[in-house]
């Protein structure tokens, strides 16, 4: 389909819905917008069919915020919660097979790589603890240790909440869900130690307790992930309908689990490291040469 | 070096290597990927038309895994995504010598076949032509991705080497996976010879990508009997090439986000139980088969036609694709010197499957024997289900499992089903 049969023409944008208008004129595109700004720019997403009170909704809208150049990021999900709420952002968004999100970015990034060799496309996997630690586990792992240059998002909630609630790998050990009627027999998987050992350059365990932070992460995990190589984070979204957190809790029961299992760490590979003090020690001679 | 890389090297052959130096070649050495290096940079793209039925051609005599390596030596391909299986993987590894000496952007060898077919729907998304190939038990693991390239709509190429692929496990020919290719939505084309597996490649890629076609396109050949055995392929130079693929011109945007801010799920969730959902579905469905009746002007132009006929007019023809129409063409000639009038239709294109022609051009036959490489006996259902008078068909002879197909059983079935 031809490029301009899907770009408004310039005399037309005026009959084009609000949201359009809106997002062409006030939306994160082309600048990076920051946490103290929600409120009061047009975001990617507004309405979704997410159930009151998800944490994963408000992570969701915290990457969109963090991703570095949403004009040249398309994302890569899988069945589960999540796609019903990324589907309904303004960034073309893969919903692919059951757990083929890391073999379809391999590919899909390969071939933004040829066909735009001097602008950086950003690929973002985003996909729940079933969709990538279970299903698409191997794709997931190959994708590391082949060094593709893209980022895996778990939306980790502990249990598969689109199919009512049964257990995952990423289930806690003991937990009684509807695939575990006598609770689940092994330990939660550990995507972070694999990851290292896979060679991911950038990996970090995160909270959506503190939305600056959250959109830092992100943003720093795509900008490595473009230069240096795979990147992952894994972000505890929990499900406050299979978990029974009542709707005004659900934030404080992410502080809770934060304190007690899942406090924020990051890990870099050397390169990684390396790439993001230099670049980190640019951005700063730049704000400054900018305030002069 | 500390990190455990090495320099790429080339393991010293050992003088009594036992592997099979003409099936399968080893990686070319330094020298003569600079010298290919040249000619890939020399290459220059021609008409698809020329370089499909004008360009002058020379002959050689080659296996048909090389012959598919020719084939996309000049298809202009971006990536290609490999993945080892028996028969298959003496062509994708000389595909990947291609990509040594630069005559594809990209390559590599994929975890498995999920996790290929899988990439190849992310690499086309992306608007790059890209290739793969499997065989058998692989075909089998990568379907679930493959079923899902005709609703994304996804131009691309997948060559199959037909193999067993059920218990117990064998690497030996037999078709019967095609069968499983038949429903997927996308085009299939059955080679007969080297010379096809040279040909149709060529041709699925052009149709492939035709705006009015956006459909991923097969091409499929029987295991050994064409990919490891040597034939004559007549082929232009090897300085041109196809045009690149124009993902613009197709019939679904790219996702490449060329267009902020653009909402673009071109395979989005329709999971809501109402009418307008059941209704989205089924037009995209319906889109996809007239789809595949689009492309049949485009496989006419370039394949000379869907069917190819021998001997128009006897009573008994023999129809078949692949492996079995080269059984069949000797099964004529023999046929001939014992007085017997037989004829013989090559289907070339199973999908979208020539129906309609092959119900006129067997509208005068009293016999129509379809000799198969599978117990099944798929294309004799396809052939009952497109024409008039189906008590004609005689379904066989039929081997599988890796026999090979006697011309004389193709006889004995004819003469039988006379006497009957």
């Amino acid at each position: 389909m031809s490029l301009k049969t899907i770009n408004a023409a310039p005399g037309f944008q005026d009959y084009l819905p609000k949201e359009y208008q809106d997002l062409l004129e006030d939306g994160p595109f082309f600048k990076q917008r920051k946490v103290s700004e929600l409120g009061s720019f047009k975001e990617v997403i507004e309405e979704h069919p997410m159930c009151s009170g998800c944490a994963m909704t408000l992570f969701i809208r915290l990457v969109y915020l963090g991703l570095p150049s949403l004009e040249h990021t398309v994302i890569c999900g899988t069945a589960g919660c999540g796609r019903l709420a990324i589907s309904q952002g303004a960034v073309p968004f893969i919903y692919g097979n059951y757990g083929d999100t890391n073999a379809v970015a391999s590919g899909l990034k390969r071939g933004l790589d040829i066909r735009f060799p001097d602008t950086p496309k950003d690929v973002v996997v985003m996909a729940g603890d079933g969709g990538l630690a279970d299903i698409g586990f191997h794709g997931v792992m190959h994708s590391w240790f082949r060094k593709e240059k893209f980022t895996t998002i778990m939306l980790d909630n502990e249990v598969y909440g689109n199919t009512g609630g049964q257990d995952s790998g990423m289930t806690q050990k003991g937990m009684v869900m509807k695939m575990a009627p006598t609770g689940k027999k092994f330990e939660k998987m550990d995507m972070l130690g694999l990851a290292k050992t896979a060679g991911v350059a950038y990996t970090a365990r995160i909270a959506p307790t503190n939305p600056t932070r959250v959109a830092n992460t992100v943003r720093k995990a795509v900008l490595i992930a473009r230069e240096v190589g795979p990147t992952f984070i894994q972000a505890y979204t929990s499900c406050n309908i299979e978990y029974a957190i009542p709707t005004p809790k659900v934030m404080d029961d992410a502080r809770d689990v934060e304190k007690d299992r899942y406090g924020f760490v990051e890990y870099f590979s050397d390169d990684a490291k390396a790439y993001w003090e230099e670049s980190e020690k640019e951005r700063k001679r730049l704000r400054k040469a900018e305030k002069k | 070096m500390s990190d455990g890389t090495k320099e790429a090297t080339t393991p010293q052959l050992r003088q009594d290597d036992p592997r099979d130096r003409v099936a399968s070649p080893p990686a070319p050495g330094k020298e003569e990927i600079e010298k290919e290096k040249k000619g890939a940079a020399a290459q220059r793209v021609v008409d698809p038309d020329y370089l499909i039925l004008e360009a002058p051609r020379k002959k050689e005599f080659i296996t048909g895994s090389e012959a598919a390596k020719e084939s996309i030596r000049r298809a202009n391909v971006d990536i290609a995504i490999a993945y080892p299986i028996t028969p298959q993987s003496e062509t994708m590894q000389q595909v990947g010598y291609l990509y040594a000496e630069g005559y594809i952007k990209d390559y590599y060898r994929g975890e498995e076949e999920i996790g290929v077919m899988s990439a190849i729907a992310g690499a086309s998304r992306s608007g790059v032509r890209c290739l793969t190939a499997t065989a058998g038990p692989g075909l089998m693991r990568g379907l679930e991705a493959i079923v899902s390239w005709p609703g994304a709509r996804l131009p691309s190429v997948l060559l199959v080497m037909c193999r067993v692929v059920n218990t117990p496990l064998a690497i030996q020919p037999d078709n019967v996976e095609i069968s499983y290719l038949l429903n997927a939505g996308g085009i299939v084309l059955h080679g007969e010879n080297q010379q096809d597996f040279y040909d149709f490649p060529l041709v699925a890629f052009m149709v492939s990508e035709k705006p009015e076609v956006t459909l991923p396109a097969a091409v499929a050949v029987d295991g050994f009997f064409v990919t490891h055995a040597r034939g004559w392929v007549s082929m232009p130079a090897e300085d041109i090439k196809l045009p690149p693929r124009d993902c613009y011109h197709e019939a679904v945007p790219m996702m490449d986000n060329e267009n902020p801010p653009i909402r673009i799920a071109r395979d989005a969730p329709i999971q809501k139980s109402n009418f307008i959902s059941y209704q989205m579905h089924a037009s995209w469905q319906q889109e996809i088969w007239s789809a595949q009746e689009r492309a049949k002007k485009w496989l006419d132009r370039w394949l000379g036609g869907l069917i190819e006929i021998v001997n128009p007019t006897a009573k008994t023809m023999i129809v078949a694709s692949g492996a079995a129409v080269s059984q069949g063409r000797e099964a004529v000639r023999q046929a001939g010197e014992q007085g017997l009038d037989v004829g013989l239709i090559k289907v070339k294109s199973l999908r979208p499957f020539p129906g309609k022609e092959l119900d006129e051009a067997l509208d005068h036959a009293d016999k129509i024997v379809v000799p198969e490489f599978n117990y099944v006996g798929w294309l004799s259902k396809e052939i009952k289900a497109n024409i008039k008078r189906t008590d004609r068909v005689v379904g066989g002879p039929r081997v599988y499992g890796g026999m090979t197909m006697p011309t004389e059983l193709i006889l004995e079935t004819i003469k039988d089903s006379n006497e009957r």
